[in-house]
């Protein structure tokens, strides 16, 4: 087939579902569900196909795939906007991960007890809206994409959500609109810099030549672009949307929202901030690893703090993505022996990025599942679960043991691997870095004793536990969930040996960009 | 033969080949007015119904007009003044008629629908609206400071009356009331401007202002002299005038009350159609002063630009702002329409600023630049036809089953109107100016053009930031309307909503578009583009 077809069909099947969805009777809800299953499974299907399916990713290449400009066709002609589509090792595993992240959100959406349609159609479209956006290769299509997964999210949050769900998702909204418009501004600025080009392949081209777009210019877009990007991601200070919208939002959204929409964040990071603006991004290097670092130790200790499962949950992303930037952003100027830490840390990112998104979405599950039965979240009510559930617990323990990062885990690799290369960036900030690995064994550790040890059940609806046993459904979530989180732990080349050339890549392209003359200059800035 | 013959033979000559062929579209508004009261004089009412008759009229006006453009576009007529140069035959003004009869037939298709006006009243009501949208056709292609005066007043009029048309509702009279006056005034002003302007260039013709004007500051020692503030003071009256039409703050007052008492069909006519007209009007207006600038006038314009700018990033700031607090849709929609006035002040902005300033940058194509500007505007004219329309019609529709227009008596009907809702939703996201919705990219245009006239002075960055956070800020009012209806729950009691077949496919009829200019603008922006730079060359 036609690589461009096939990149059209995988992020178009979804959104097609929902259209057909229209056509079901509203009663036939078990009919809804598993057609929507039926419907991410096969979009799976073909994102595992575009990764291990003969011909198509060859993970030794740096460049794009299937073709190094990406396969377009022309949208808006008068404007040079182009319907460009493609992959490389930073997008496709991403693109793997939502095809997956969205059968098991899809698996756990029984729980959605109103409105299925409706519900079923925007959980379709926003899969659209993902997919989309991680395989853009335009500025605006990526742009277009960004903002068409807002939509389906907010009514997502706001129909289905907890009590406090409106303003959990008018708060969500304004914070991506707010990103997205000062990315709206940046991308003017490239699109009129470069002499109205939107591919992102050629403005990182330009970008590397230090001249088409100057200093002042690559430091200005940066931060815009950063800004809009550190809001999804979510780094400190732009993280206050994410407690309320994790916690309002219905268990399987919530899985996406930290198993895929997060690494949005860092994804546009990797693909546009940096490559487009290399001088900005090392100019802003050690400012963004320091971010990492306090939303690193910031979010672990707010997580301490909580007593809402689910907002525990939702503040240990906001630690866990703290990596993620940090990682990314240890580009020490003038090094010496090459970039080999810089690739550590940006490939530890990635890695983490993916992890997180398998342990996160576990965690909101295993909270989900339980808040199914006993309609709390309040970890001070819970206790003794181990007695009544046991396979439950078991399971649960062991994704939560991913998400603390222990060896054999998948959380692990890509936190070692990030805070090793910070050492070479900064000690003292490694030291911290690695801290916070404390913390995070602290909270985790300490949820485990409070939810699920102890001698009995002792909150409300304890009857409801024996009513609703663990059922196969769940079980085949929790169990997928684990077996990916200890693959990944156990033999982290499969993700690793993907993505590597890439990375190799941007970082000899970034490190080429910013030459001896540009570094001092940036020293100068700095004083 | 006497020459006053002579002149006579040619006018009658005039008249009959070229003035009368291209006034068409305007004559048969006028037939089918005579016609709507000939058939009630005759009674002939009873038996076809009034507007199927307004019906016919308007579509075929929508035919001519729209057949006028495609001639000049594809070069079978010619552009040239007519009815002795009170009128222009050009592009700009077919691509605004044509905009204008098409919104004509969709705000009669929902008269028919929401059953506003009764039987009763209908050719009283049809005689207003088509008079009205006469006014507007004139003011679309004015080519005489005369004819300026005369299309707003034709406009005007009968606005007023039809914001009053909702007879025994003490709130519309009293909303007509404060059209009028308002209305009243700012005519003043705008005659008074004009009259100045005429007595000191000496020409009402528009095609003569630019040379009269370059005399008169070539002459004299630049701005400081009295003549030249003559002219400027004149300019800013007339200005006064349209930024009433236009409802630009500080002239908006009367906009959320004539809103709020008129009702929602002719608040959505009057929100689009005098809009678009009176922006036809203002670029025409300042294209005779700009266009052929000398250096010392490009300073004066350069800076009256960057003032309309800075006057449109205050309105969209305060329609923004002023319609959090409102309860009640129609005023709510009163203010997004000042916010969005605002935003097509800026393409205008920047067009004054790059005709005037865009010279002197180097590598500049300041026409083409100049034609982008007029681009954004005329397309998001195109766009804010519909998505308004959409809103306000939805709003109607709703209305008369909910017979109320308060947001909270909007709470969870999208699980009985789910058709009606989807495309409210569509038509609130392209306000916003979500993609990949139409308004999202009417947006990006104008934008861009600040983006770029920032090179010639950076207060139109600031424009573009102040714009890009009122898209932040507009969403946290429209969104009330979505979440009453997609997420409140419908109230205890509340009667049940039943939305007939016709009505759905309607409201889908004036969606559909906003989200295809989204997804495939280039159709239109190519034809916005085309008619910009056939006005600007």
């Amino acid at each position: 087939m036609d690589p461009l077809c096939f990149l059209s069909a995988l992020i178009f099947l979804p959104a097609l579902g929902a259209l057909i969805l229209v056509a079901f009777p509203s009663k036939a809800v078990d009919a809804m569900r598993m057609f929507t299953v039926a419907i991410t499974v096969l979009v799976f299907a073909m994102t595992l196909n575009l990764w291990l399916g003969a011909g198509s990713f060859d993970s030794s290449i740096a460049t794009i795939q299937p073709v190094a400009e990406g396969v377009s066709k022309p949208w808006i002609p008068d404007w040079n906007i182009h319907y460009r589509l493609g992959y490389d090792g930073i997008s496709l595993p991403l693109v793997v991960l939502t095809g997956f992240v969205c059968v098991l959100a899809a698996l756990a959406s029984w729980s959605i007890n109103k409105l299925h349609k409706g519900y079923f159609m925007l959980f379709l479209l926003l899969e659209t809206g993902m997919l989309g956006t991680f395989l853009a290769l335009d500025f605006f299509l990526f742009y277009v994409f960004w903002e068409v997964m807002l939509l389906p999210m907010y009514f997502l949050i706001g129909i289905w959500g907890g009590p406090r769900r409106e303003y959990a998702a008018i708060k969500f909204f304004l914070y991506t609109l707010a990103g997205s418009v000062l990315m709206l501004i940046a991308m003017l600025m490239f699109y009129f810099g470069s002499g109205r080009e939107f591919s992102l392949i050629k403005l990182a081209e330009l970008a590397q030549d230090g001249h088409t777009f100057d200093y002042t210019t690559q430091v200005i877009a940066f931060v815009l672009l950063f800004i809009g990007f550190a809001i999804k991601v979510p780094s400190f200070p732009f993280h206050t949307w994410l407690p309320d919208a994790h916690v309002e939002a219905p268990t399987p959204i919530s899985m996406i929202l930290a198993g895929v929409l997060l690494k949005m964040g860092g994804y546009g990071i990797l693909r546009i901030a940096f490559p487009l603006c290399p001088l900005g991004a090392q100019a802003a290097a050690y400012t963004l690893v320091g971010i990492g670092v306090f939303s690193i130790i910031y979010g672990a200790f707010a997580a301490l703090a909580q007593t809402d499962f689910k907002r525990l949950v939702a503040y240990s992303s906001v630690s866990h993505m703290g990596y993620v930037v940090l990682g990314m952003a240890v580009w020490k100027i003038n090094e010496h022996n090459g970039t080999d830490f810089w690739l550590q840390g940006m490939s530890g990112a990635m890695f983490q990025m993916i992890a997180h998104g398998v342990s996160s979405a576990g965690m909101f599950f295993m909270v989900g599942v339980i808040y199914d039965r006993v309609h709390h979240r309040n970890l001070n009510e819970f206790g003794g679960l181990a007695n009544r559930m046991p396979l439950y617990s078991g399971l649960a323990a062991g994704i939560f043991f991913a998400g603390l990062g222990l060896p054999g885990l998948c959380g692990f690799i890509g936190e070692v691997a990030v805070v090793i290369s910070t050492w070479n960036f900064s000690p003292l900030l490694a030291i911290i870095a690695a801290s916070g690995v404390i913390l995070t064994a602290a909270y985790i550790l300490w949820t485990l004793q409070r939810v699920y040890l102890g001698a009995e059940y002792k909150g409300p609806h304890s009857e409801e536990i024996d009513h609703m046993p663990f059922n196969a459904r769940e079980a085949f979530v929790a169990f997928t969930l684990l077996i990916t989180a200890i693959v990944l732990g156990v033999y982290p080349a499969i993700v690793f040996d993907a993505m590597n050339p890439t990375l190799q890549g941007l970082v000899d392209s970034l490190q080429k960009a910013a030459p001896a003359d540009a570094a001092t200059a940036v020293t100068q800035a700095l004083q | 033969m006497s020459s006053f013959g002579n002149l006579l033979e040619q006018l009658v000559k005039e008249t009959q080949n070229t003035s009368l062929c291209h006034f068409a579209p305007e004559l048969v508004l006028c037939a089918t007015i005579v016609s709507l009261l000939l058939l009630r004089l005759l009674s002939l009412d009873r038996w076809i119904p009034t507007y199927v008759a307004v019906l016919l009229g308007t579509i075929t006006s929508l035919g001519l007009a729209g057949s006028q453009l495609l001639g000049l576009l594809n070069g079978d007529t010619h552009a040239e003044p007519f009815f002795s140069g009170l009128l222009m035959f050009d592009a700009f003004g077919a691509f605004l008629r044509s905009l204008l009869a098409l919104f004509l037939v969709l705000v009669v298709a929902l008269t028919v629908l929401t059953g506003i006006p009764d039987r009763e009243d209908a050719p009283d009501f049809y005689t207003l609206l088509l008079g009205s949208t006469i006014g507007m056709l004139l003011m679309a292609q004015a080519n005489n400071l005369l004819m300026f005066f005369i299309g707003i007043e034709m406009t005007s009029v009968p606005s007023y009356v039809m914001v009053g048309f909702l007879k025994g509702r003490k709130q519309s009279s009293e909303a007509a009331l404060k059209y009028v006056v308002y209305g009243a005034g700012a005519a003043g002003v705008m005659l008074y401007g004009l009259s100045l302007l005429a007595g000191v260039l000496g020409t009402v013709a528009i095609p003569e202002v630019s040379t009269h004007l370059a005399t008169i500051l070539g002459s004299g020692s630049g701005i400081s002299d009295a003549t030249s503030r003559t002219v400027i003071l004149a300019i800013l009256m007339v200005l006064v005038g349209l930024a009433f039409k236009l409802s630009i703050v500080p002239f908006h007052f009367w906009c959320p009350d004539a809103f709020e008492g008129a009702s929602a069909e002719v608040a959505g006519f009057l929100s689009v159609a005098s809009k678009a007209a009176a922006f036809g009007l203002l670029v025409r207006f300042v294209y005779a002063f700009v266009g052929g600038a000398n250096q010392v006038a490009a300073e004066v314009f350069t800076g009256l630009g960057i003032a309309i700018g800075a006057i449109a990033a205050i309105t969209v700031t305060f329609g923004n702002l002023a319609a959090y607090s409102q309860t009640n849709i129609k005023r709510l929609l009163a203010y997004s329409t000042i916010a969005h006035a605002g935003y097509m002040l800026m393409a205008v902005s920047a067009m004054i600023v790059i005709l005037a300033g865009g010279r002197s940058i180097e590598g500049m194509d300041y026409r083409a630049e100049a034609a982008r500007c007029l681009e954004g505007l005329l397309f998001y004219l195109f766009v804010y036809l519909f998505m308004n329309l959409g809103a306000f019609a939805i709003t109607a529709l709703l209305r008369n089953q909910t017979f109320s227009e308060k947001i909270e008596d909007f709470n969870g009907v999208a699980y009985e109107a789910p058709v009606l809702c989807v495309c409210m939703m569509a038509c609130v996201f392209s306000l916003v100016g979500l993609p990949p919705l139409g308004g999202f990219w009417g947006k990006l245009v104008i934008f861009s053009t600040l983006f770029v006239s920032g090179k010639i002075h950076w207060f139109m960055w600031v424009m573009l930031a102040i714009g890009g956070i009122n898209t932040v800020f507009s969403l946290v009012y429209y969104i009330q309307i979505l979440r009453a209806m997609f997420i409140k729950p419908r109230a205890e009691g509340a009667r049940p909503v039943q939305i007939p077949t016709a009505i759905s496919n309607y409201a889908l009829l004036i969606t559909v578009p906003v989200l295809l200019l989204g997804m495939f603008p280039t159709w239109t922006t190519e034809l916005a583009n085309k008619v910009a730079t056939i006005l600007l060359n």
